[in-house]
Parts: structure tokens; sequence; C-alpha cells
């Protein structure tokens, strides 16, 4: 992977950075640009607040490459205050423990390291939100 | 718009083939294919393949596989849907011969999975998901349905019970599938034993990694109708949809919208209902997927995919057989091919040719296949006249 396709994706993966249709409200993450709802094309560009609650996960045991390291890890879908939902590790918690319906925020975390490039790429990744 | 006919199947042992190269199994298919149609002609080739970039470092195949067909002069094409690739090049070999473009259109689904590492192979599976915004977290094929499984048991109550009775049942099928990778029976222990892979999966609710091809030749049912070799089957429906490709933008994680809506545009072509189709072969990549399959096609009602499963309904002898040839997870799911191996196991059994697990009295069969997390879904529907 070159330093570019990373590079760009760093709004969404640094700040959540996420548009805010100007004709329906739906907001996109990442950012499109035609609206999957009214297919308006004008947005306002929003940051996530961080905070929502997982719908789904899962425990990956045999990881991809690149991931083998870390595993197990726990990756969920949570669906964040503002409604849209996000896909992203869940880490800083007990794995068994989780479940669907547990609050959780985002937090800024080192996902992985590139071999050839020496790239550390960085991203969102949820922990439980016990309000500190 | 002409109508459709499938005048050749062929198919070549699915496993892994180490002796075998990508260009030797989709040529083998073919020929296969065009011995058992007694035609030796080809107007057109639509190449179902996903990932041959990353599992073969080749790409062209649309050359490659005319070159070693012997066919150098006719339009070929390679198509790419992920694991619906094989679905799509019937599809578009169906648009063929609709159209009158050609008068035999050739469908061959391919791919040669083992030339990588399972770590390469599972990066290479892995790009039919969001990889800028799902593949990135780490995420896996298995670790997506996983995520399936954990809604759909929540919601519906679906049990690891019932979600193993889909790879017992379907190993069962596949017991009696010469071609099939792992033809062997199993037993819930097996599955409920096995490892986990992403919890709640664990390996025997997953669909292997495998070489193998097939080919179907089409012609219109006016030339279909003059060769007497085997009963004539017709291609009366089709019906393809997409979806979100990655897994969070879904509103529900509890259906499969693309294949609701491919199956019910396929349906809707044939004049058909999901109650006149008398078995299927379904997109069953991981044992949830099936269940999923199951109630998205209406075959059974939301959440009654596993308890249907568990009380034999879908079973060889139930009222709703599916996957009579062992499915993705017995016979094997080299991801191309799949797509075109399932209208194979439909016509041979409409042609009422499938040895063993023949299903008695068969006249109308459905295919379906799907992409990814079901970002694409295909079905066609075929009749035996």
């Amino acid at each position: 992977m070159n330093v570019p396709r990373h590079w760009r994706e760093t709004p969404e993966r640094y700040r959540m950075e996420a548009v805010k249709c100007r004709k329906c409200g739906k907001i996109s993450f990442p950012a499109r640009l035609i609206c999957p709802e009214c297919k308006n094309k004008v947005f306002d560009k929003i940051n996530l607040s961080g905070k929502g609650k997982l719908l789904t996960y899962t425990i990956i045991r045999t990881a991809p490459k690149g991931f083998e390291a870390l595993a197990p890890y726990a990756v969920g879908i949570v669906e964040m205050a503002e409604g849209v939902r996000v896909m992203g590790q869940i880490t800083d918690c007990d794995l068994l423990s989780l479940k669907t319906g547990d609050k959780l925020i985002s937090k800024f975390r080192r996902m992985n390291e590139e071999g050839k490039t020496g790239l550390i790429m960085y991203s969102y990744k949820f922990v439980p939100d016990i309000g500190i | 718009m002409k109508e459709i006919a499938v005048i050749g199947i062929g198919i070549t042992k699915f496993g892994e083939l180490w002796e075998k190269s990508l260009r030797d199994i989709a040529v083998e298919s073919a020929m296969n294919c065009l011995d058992d149609s007694g035609i030796d002609r080809i107007d057109s080739i639509n190449i179902g393949c996903m990932s041959s970039g990353l599992f073969n470092g080749q790409e062209h195949l649309s050359s490659m596989i005319a070159d070693y067909l012997g066919r150098l002069d006719i339009p070929s094409t390679r198509v790419e849907s992920a694991c619906v690739s094989g679905g799509l090049a019937v599809r578009n070999a169906c648009l063929e011969i609709a159209a009158g473009v050609s008068d035999y259109a050739l469908a061959i689904g391919v791919e040669k999975m083992t030339d990588v590492s399972m770590g390469e192979a599972t990066y290479a599976l892995a790009t039919a998901a969001d990889q800028d915004y799902e593949a990135f977290h780490g995420i896996t094929f298995p670790g997506l349905y996983a995520m399936l499984a954990i809604a759909h048991m929540e919601h519906y109550g679906t049990t690891r019970e019932q979600l193993a009775q889909v790879a017992v049942k379907n190993h069962y099928n596949g017991s009696m599938n010469p071609n099939a990778q792992f033809p062997f029976k199993i037993t819930q222990d097996t599955v409920l034993n096995s490892t986990m892979i992403a919890d709640p999966l664990r390996l025997m609710d997953c669909s292997p990694v495998t070489d193998g091809a097939a080919a179907v030749l089409l012609t219109t049912v006016e030339k279909a109708k003059k060769l007497k070799k085997h009963p004539l089957v017709v291609i009366t429906g089709f019906g393809s949809a997409t979806d979100t490709i990655a897994l969070s933008h879904r509103k529900k994680l509890t259906e499969l919208k693309a294949v609701k809506t491919s199956a019910a545009k396929a349906l809707q072509m044939a004049g058909k209902t999901i109650d006149d189709i008398d078995f299927a072969e379904v997109h069953d990549c991981f044992t949830i997927a099936e269940i999923m399959v199951l109630e998205s096609m209406g075959i059974v009602d939301p959440g009654k995919g596993g308890p249907a499963t568990l009380d034999g309904y879908t079973a060889l002898d139930g009222k709703f057989p599916v996957n009579p040839s062992g499915g993705l997870k017995s016979k094997g799911h080299p991801v191309g091919a799949t797509g075109v191996a399932q209208i194979f196991e439909v016509v041979n059994q409409l042609r009422a040719n499938s040895g063993k697990r023949q299903i008695p009295g068969v006249k109308t069969g459905l295919a379906q296949n799907m992409g990814g997390s079901g970002g694409s879904s295909i079905c066609h529907i075929l009749e035996v006249k």
C-alpha cells in the first residue's frame, strides 16, 4: 500500500469525519458524493461524537495477513449516537464478556504497520464507555 | 427476447488440484460441457472468475481461456462480482442468447485458489468486502458472517445446533457427489467441536478453499428442441440485485436484501412463486448464510430457517430440498466457479441424472449465488419441459 492510499483516508480514520446531507439530514460515514437516501449532492462535514452502542460483533481467531499477532480480537458494528453505523475493533475489554447493546466510545489507536513502506497506520477503535 | 435453453454442462473435480493449473481446469470443464452437449460450436465465452490476479498473478482470462480452448476469433469476456462471478457469467450468456447476439453462448466459472498460502487466500477473499472500511479493521469473511449469525441468533433465537445442521445436511448430500471436495458425512459433534474461527462460527460452519471449474452451454429453445440428446432444460427466469458493500450500512442485519430482490425478480420473470419451486441450490458459504437465504427468498418465514433445517424441511427427502449437490460446504467453493456449478447441479437434477442424490420427480429448480456478505446476488430458475 502506498502512502496516499492511507493518507487520503485520515479525515475519516483520525477524526471520524462524516457528511450530513443538506437536504434530508442523512449522515454518511465515510463521505459519499451522492446521498443514498435522497440522491442529493450537497453535504456539510461533521465530526461524529465517537459514542455509540454495539449492534453485533465477533471475535476473530483466524486473522488475515497483517493481523496475526493481534488475534484473538473483537470486531463489531457500532451504531453511533448520530445514527450512522461504523465497523471497527473493540479493545481494552474482556472479549468474552462483550454483549450487544454495550455502550462504546471511539479512541485513536495504532492499527497496523505496513512492512514495505514502514508506514504506521492509525485509526479509531472502540472501547467500553465508562464515562471518563 | 428469445427463450433460453441449457444444452451442455461440464464440471471438474473440486478440491486441491495441485497437478492442474487455472487454464487446465477452465478448459477441462468447457470440454466436458461441449462433450455433454454434442455441439461443437461456441459464439461467445463469458468467464466468471473473482480473483485470478491475487490467486495466480494472472489477469486477461478472456484471451487465455479462449486461446487454450482453441477458439480465437470469438468474443470472450471475463466478469467479476466476487463469489457471484459465476452466476454473472451465466446471466451474461443468457442475455446474449435472449438478445439474439449469440446462438451458442458458453459460460465458464473458474477459481484456482490453492496456488497461494491460506493467509494470502484469506486476503484475496477479503477484497470482496469494503477494503478501506471493513478489511482495514481486520475483519475476515467468516467474521462478517459471524456478525450476521450473532444478530440472527439474538433476534430470532436461532441456535448453534440449527447452524450445525446446515453443515450436517450438506455433507450428507455431498457424500453422494463424486465431484465434491469433502464427500463424507459429519455429525453435529463434528461441527460443534471444530476449531473456533470467528465466534460463533467454527471451522465446520465455513466453506473451504477450493480449486475447480464448471461450464454450461446455452442456446435458444428453438435450436435446443432439435437436439434430442437430453431432456429440454429451459432458463425461464433470472434476477440480479445488489446491496451495500459494507455490512455496517445494511438497514437490517437479519435478512439479505439482495437475495430477496434477486429471487423476486427471477420468480416474476418465470411467472412463478416460491411454492412452484421443487428444490434449490443456494449459497451456503457459511451455515448462517443458508439459513438467511432460505428466509430471504421466502422458502421459509423470517426466523424459521434454523428450525426448518433442524426438522429436515430442506433435507434431500424433505419438502423443499436445498443443496442436493452438498452445497459450498461439502462440494467446495472455488469462488468464481460456484455459480456455474450450481446451474450444473440443477440441470443434472432436472435431467434425473444425479445418481444416489437424485430428488425424484423434480421439474423446477432455482440456483441462488451471492457475492461478499450479500452485496450482490443472482438467481436463475430452470425448468425441464
